[in-house]
């Protein structure tokens, strides 16, 4: 019975741990798509902080039911999340810089600029851009103020 | 003593709901498209988690159904915005 107790005991302080973790990250997630300066830092911020949380949070309903199909779906959901958010995030990170959204205005390189083809949205390689690069206009998306990004 | 129900209800949940709050603000004012894109995205995927802790509390497995739909959505919805938003500048 005591261990039993016990057991309980440690059971409700692991819940407690990992949904306070999981709660924060997630705030963390929303405190950072709210101040960061830029799109892409929006990005970055969102998708791994999210992505920490909801997993936690889907680890503490796999730990509190005493079910194999909670703990399956749970495990699921958490694989999901992990396989589609990095994917998510590239596609639409990848539609953001071809629409021509702007850089922060403290962005130091810009490795992209002027690589992808306007036309066919295909990464050009380094040896073939020099020899085209006359002809080719290296557009710069790094903003001129805050606010433009704002 | 606080107990886990309470910490849940008071702790837990709330700070999922101001976090939904402040990514509404962002959802508002973002300035270009893909901002609200991600915006939403971010708001589905805290519903997973608010949606997680309330099956916890109200002890209803059968909640978590509905989080593996939503979690489908939000990727369905972030690619098919991002292949649209591409396709958009060609015209």
């Amino acid at each position: 019975m005591l261990t039993i107790l016990k057991n309980r005991k440690m059971i409700e302080i692991i819940l407690a741990v990992f949904s306070t973790v999981g709660a924060f990250s997630t705030l963390f997630a929303a405190i950072g798509i709210l101040r960061m300066p830029d799109f892409y830092l929006r990005l970055s911020v969102t998708v791994k902080a999210s992505t920490l949380g909801v997993g936690l949070l889907l680890i503490c309903a796999a730990i509190m039911f005493p079910d194999v199909s909670v703990t399956t779906k749970a495990i699921a959901i958490i694989f999901f999340l992990i396989i589609t958010a990095p994917i998510a995030a590239h596609m639409i990170g990848r539609a953001a810089y071809f629409t021509g959204t702007p850089l922060w205005k403290g962005t130091i390189v810009d490795e992209l600029a002027g690589m992808y083809n306007e036309k066919t949205h295909k990464l050009e390689s380094d040896t073939e851009q020099d020899t085209a690069d006359d002809s080719l206009p290296t557009s710069d998306n790094i903003a001129n103020t805050e606010e433009e990004t704002k | 003593m606080i107990t886990l129900e309470t910490y849940f209800d008071y702790v837990i949940l709330p700070i999922l709901a101001i976090s939904v709050m402040l990514v509404f603000i962002r959802l508002f004012k973002g300035p270009a498209v893909v901002d609200r894109v991600i915006a939403l995205d971010l708001i589905i995927t805290i519903g997973i988690g608010i949606i997680t802790v309330y099956s916890i509390r109200t002890n209803q497995k059968v909640f978590l159904d509905v989080a593996i739909i939503l979690a489908l959505i939000a990727f369905l919805g972030t690619v098919a915005f991002a292949y649209y938003i591409e396709k958009q500048k060609d015209d």
